[in-house]
């Protein structure tokens, strides 16, 4: 029995149920990790997983089991259990449940990978991150950390209206980080970013990063941190670098662009969106400078994919443009619901978990100026760089992110480097005061988004450039 | 798989390594996990899922390497291809000079007892769980979810250890809103029978109620009183980046052991066989586990440590492996912050009954006396996206969720809007700052997997909020 025909057969059990619609995924992943510290390795972990979820809807009521056996009875055993979960929701109904179209294609689709990941050997990944933290060790770090990860998925998508689509993505990153252990405090520095960049690539992402060539100076500046003046306390400009500016739009545009959330079914959990659908397409959002994008079609980037959980062929779609609100990430069910006519953003992490609205590539387009530029304009200020710590409310307005690095910023030039920068703000007062958008772009990849219960891990991508912002609240301390 | 079944799949995992390489240590871990979860928003329940999952995982450590492994693909080309590759592996990477040893041949204590009716529940039985909380929220706007869990582990390692075990837990956790005010009830324990929907969603309506039109405060240090659904993020912060062994053997903790480091009225016991929650006797290890004091009257005593933490540390795994314990260090699951008057007196002793009214002002009768001691300050049900600025004295971001009132002279005159604070948890509990502990101990769930976390109310001296509704 192909793939094709495990997912059929829990599709068509479900319909045998009682299903209106049925799809299910059939998925198959490896997973491959290595960590390393002080010179060490401390952990290498190789896991695989199969398996069929399957959702069905009955009536307008959903339902999703899954199972790892793969035999036909248990398939068909799951889908039967999905229908019959949906029939138990219908306990509690709720309004009639449409679906927008997805062309119902045959398909095929796979990431570019130039160097499989899990196929480079074990030990010259291993003295990759040994060597990088010895590195950082002798460099004055007192915890040095490296780690990689792989995911190599394969899955095979079936639905009652005729999807049967097949992908093949691999996703790898790897990152460096040095700790410094002062009196009472740590300081950190990470490089691309603390756990790592990342992208639908193969081992090649790794190898383009350069770590040793990094590994002795973000340890030096870890060390230097701890007798840095800490970041003052007050309101300024602020200048973001890009990896700060992945997190920024990740978390006060990319979740509050999710149509679940303004819908309300995440309230309880994640929770809901500062956005109101009534505004869409006349609210604004930010500056002019603001050009959001969702584009899982981005090669390479960490958020792209063929055809999301539910068949939707991958697309480009705007969601701010010229600082105006005009799109969401949206599913079938929950378009149907807001009246819009696409879908394209659902996602699972893995065959166990239900399909929900994520995330995929959403980022800001390039703006016209450069870093150097923005320095040279700023008379005072502060640029920051790299997460370290990042809350927000659950309406996705109020905000408080820390980066790890700071430098003061003096009549155009960068003066001292700064510990403990932190900003804090109103999303749309926040992205309303961006004055300056550099045009260098880069795709992060951020493979830690929690959502959903039960929780589900997302990976995301994130084009972001360096931008400044007016008339900020930096230096919050407790 | 029964346990019979999970038995024989660890030893063919075991015979496996023998033949392929005879001196290598190994550990076999064989799971299953059946979660079901029900959930609503909008009053209808627009998400209703479960699965099962059966895994085995295989750690072993061969010429000097420790390699780790694991699979949902059981039968017994599964199981070889995971051998075979985990063998490979060991060859392949890098020396690891910091392997502990396998845990010897010891006795592991009998789990609580499992109540099957909650480990097999079906979908009905929670849709009619979540039908009783929309019903009795008397028309507000609902949303939540209610939660059974079923988890097996079985053990074996070749040094001769092997243990066995199943839990179960459920779990409820649901939201009733009047417009811009979200009232909160929260609850977990062994038993689904136990959970009342419709008592639930009243107590929800009713703090949705207390917190409709609220006030804007400015930024400060308040004294608080922490609902036990906050205390419980404390807990939780405290348990990753403090009473964690690795952080500690790294110097990254604020943990130093035999040092008064809270209030004296603090205690902190980590309790694996406390029968109100889910969790095994032992851990992934093989490891038994027992119920292990980590602050007693204020005075830090102990941390959570795997085999490898506690290598490094000089002591003995108290038994918290778990996959990726390697990097992330060994994390207490099941700790309880003892309720006042439960300090010296044996575990049962400590399960204080929870109040059980469902209407009635926003503190409930545990919580109330310690509002009635308050001049002036801030009563919080709920933290939310709390994360760490700092993990060494443990300086914390976030926001109030789910309800906060304005105490004054001992009452609650106003529902006040949310508020950001940056504040050292370790710090808001040190000697001094804890002006009051609340008489019952919430059993609540975690959302970060297995761990059920029991606490009762705080009254805090001060609380340093940072923001307010308008920045």
């Amino acid at each position: 029995m192909t793939h094709f025909d495990v997912a059929t057969e829990a599709v068509e059990a479900a319909l045998a149920a009682g299903a209106r619609y049925a799809d299910a995924r059939v998925m198959h992943r490896r997973m491959e990790s290595m960590s390393a510290r002080n010179g060490e390795i401390e952990e290498l972990e190789q896991d695989e997983d199969a398996g069929v979820g399957v959702r069905a809807l009955v009536g307008s009521s959903w339902g999703f089991h899954a199972v790892p056996d793969l035999s036909s009875a248990a398939v068909k055993r799951a889908g039967t259990t999905a229908a019959a979960i949906a029939a138990a929701s219908a306990q509690v109904p709720g309004p009639s449940a449409d679906l927008v179209a997805a062309h119902a294609m045959t398909a095929s689709w796979a990431s570019d990978c130039s160097v499989d990941p899990l196929s480079v050997p074990l030990s010259d990944k291993g003295d990759l991150l040994v060597s990088t933290t010895a590195t950082m060790r002798d460099a004055g770090a007192d915890q040095a950390e490296a780690l990689y990860q792989i995911w190599d998925t394969r899955k095979w998508f079936v639905s009652s209206e005729g999807h049967r689509i097949d992908q093949h993505i691999r996703e790898c990153g790897a990152g460096i980080s040095a700790t410094v252990i002062g009196d009472g405090e740590t300081q950190r520095r990470s490089y691309p970013s603390y756990r790592g960049q990342y992208g639908t690539r193969g081992w090649e992402i790794v190898t383009d990063m350069d770590l040793n060539a990094h590994s002795g100076r973000i340890a030096e500046e870890a060390r230097a941190l701890i007798s840095a003046p800490a970041c003052p306390s007050g309101t300024t400009t602020v200048i973001l670098g890009s990896e700060q500016m992945a997190l920024q739009i990740h978390e006060s545009v990319g979740h509050a662009i999710e149509l679940d959330r303004i819908l309300g079914w995440e309230a309880a959990f994640a929770g809901t969106s500062w956005l109101d659908l009534a505004q869409l397409g006349q609210l604004r959002y930010g500056s002019d400078l603001m050009n959001i994008t969702i584009d899982p079609t981005i090669p390479g980037a960490l958020g792209s994919f063929g055809f999301d959980d539910e068949g939707t062929q991958a697309h480009a779609r705007p969601a701010v443009r010229n600082g105006v609100w005009v799109g969401v990430l949206a599913g079938r069910d929950s378009a149907a619901v807001a009246g819009l006519d696409y879908a394209g953003s659902v996602r699972a992490d893995g065959w166990s978990r239900l399909p929900m609205v994520r995330m995929t590539n959403v980022g800001l387009e390039p703006g016209p100026h450069t870093l150097d530029e923005m320095i040279a304009a700023t008379d005072d200020g502060i640029l920051m760089d790299i997460n370290r710590s990042w809350s927000i409310d659950d309406k996705r307005l109020n905000f408080q992110f820390g980066c790890e690095i700071g430098w003061e910023i003096k009549n155009g030039k960068l003066g001292r480097m700064l510990k403990n920068p932190t900003y804090t703000g109103i999303g749309p007062q926040f992205w309303r005061s961006m004055d300056m958008l550099a045009a260098e772009v880069v795709a992060w990849g951020t493979p830690n988004c929690g959502k959903g219960q039960p929780g589900q891990i997302g990976h995301t991508g994130h084009p972001a450039a360096a931008a400044r912002f007016a008339g900020v609240r930096v230096g919050v301390r407790g | 798989m029964a346990v019979a079944d999970s038995l024989a799949v660890a030893g063919k995992v075991l015979d496996l390594v023998r033949a392929a390489a005879p001196a290598a240590e190994a550990e076999a871990l064989v799971g299953l996990t059946e979660l079901a979860l029900t959930r609503f928003a909008n009053s209808f329940i627009h998400q209703n899922v479960s699965d099962v999952t059966s895994s085995v995982r295989l750690r072993l450590h061969h010429e000097g390497r420790t390699t780790s492994g694991s699979t949902t693909i059981t039968d017994d080309a599964g199981l070889r291809a995971l051998v075979e590759r985990t063998v490979v592996a060991a060859r392949l990477c890098p020396p690891d000079p910091l392997w502990p040893g396998l845990a010897p041949p010891a006795p592991v204590a009998p789990a609580p007892p499992m109540d099957k009716a909650t480990a097999y529940a079906e979908p009905g039985e929670r849709a009619a769980r979540v039908r009783s909380f929309v019903d009795a929220a008397g028309g507000l706007e609902t949303a939540g979810y209610c939660s059974t869990l079923h988890w097996s582990l079985t053990f074996a390692n070749s040094a001769g250890q092997s243990a066995s075990g199943e839990t179960a837990e459920a779990a409820f956790d649901g939201i009733a809103r009047l417009g811009m005010s979200d009232g909160l009830s929260r609850i977990a324990g062994p038993r689904l029978a136990d959970i009342d929907g419709a008592r639930l969603g009243l107590r929800a309506a009713a703090k949705a109620r207390a917190g409709a039109n609220p006030v804007e405060l400015p930024p400060g240090q308040y004294e608080v009183v922490l609902e036990p659904t906050a205390v419980v993020d404390l807990l939780q912060l405290m348990a990753i980046y403090g009473f964690n062994g690795k952080k500690v053997v790294e110097r990254q903790s604020f943990v130093e052991l035999g040092r008064q480091q809270f209030d004296t009225s603090v205690s902190i016991v980590e309790d694996p066989l406390d029968a109100e929650g889910a969790a095994l006797p032992f851990d992934v290890e093989g490891t038994p586990r027992q119920r292990i004091a980590f602050v007693d009257q204020g005075v830090t005593a102990a941390v959570a440590h795997d085999r490898r933490s506690a290598r490094q540390a000089g002591a003995a795994s108290t038994g918290h492996a778990m996959p990726g314990a390697a990097s992330w260090g060994a994390i207490a699951t099941n700790l309880h912050l003892l309720p006042a008057g439960a300090v010296g007196q044996d575990p049962s002793g400590a399960r204080t009954p929870v109040p059980a009214e469902a209407e009635g002002p926003p503190a409930d009768t545990a919580v109330a006396d310690l509002v009635s001691q308050v001049e002036r300050g801030l009563l919080v049900t709920d933290n939310w996206y709390t994360r760490v600025l700092d993990p060494r004295p443990l300086v914390v971001t976030g926001l109030t969720r789910n309800g906060v009132w304005l105490i004054e002279d001992g009452q609650v005159t106003s529902p006040v809007q949310n508020m950001r604070f940056t504040q050292s948890y370790p710090q808001a509990l040190s000697p001094g700052g804890v002006l009051g502990i609340g008489a019952a101990s919430v059993p609540l769930p975690s959302g970060w997997g297995l761990m059920t976390y029991r606490a009762p109310a705080l009254r805090l001296s001060s609380w340093n909020f940072t923001g307010n509704a308008s920045g």
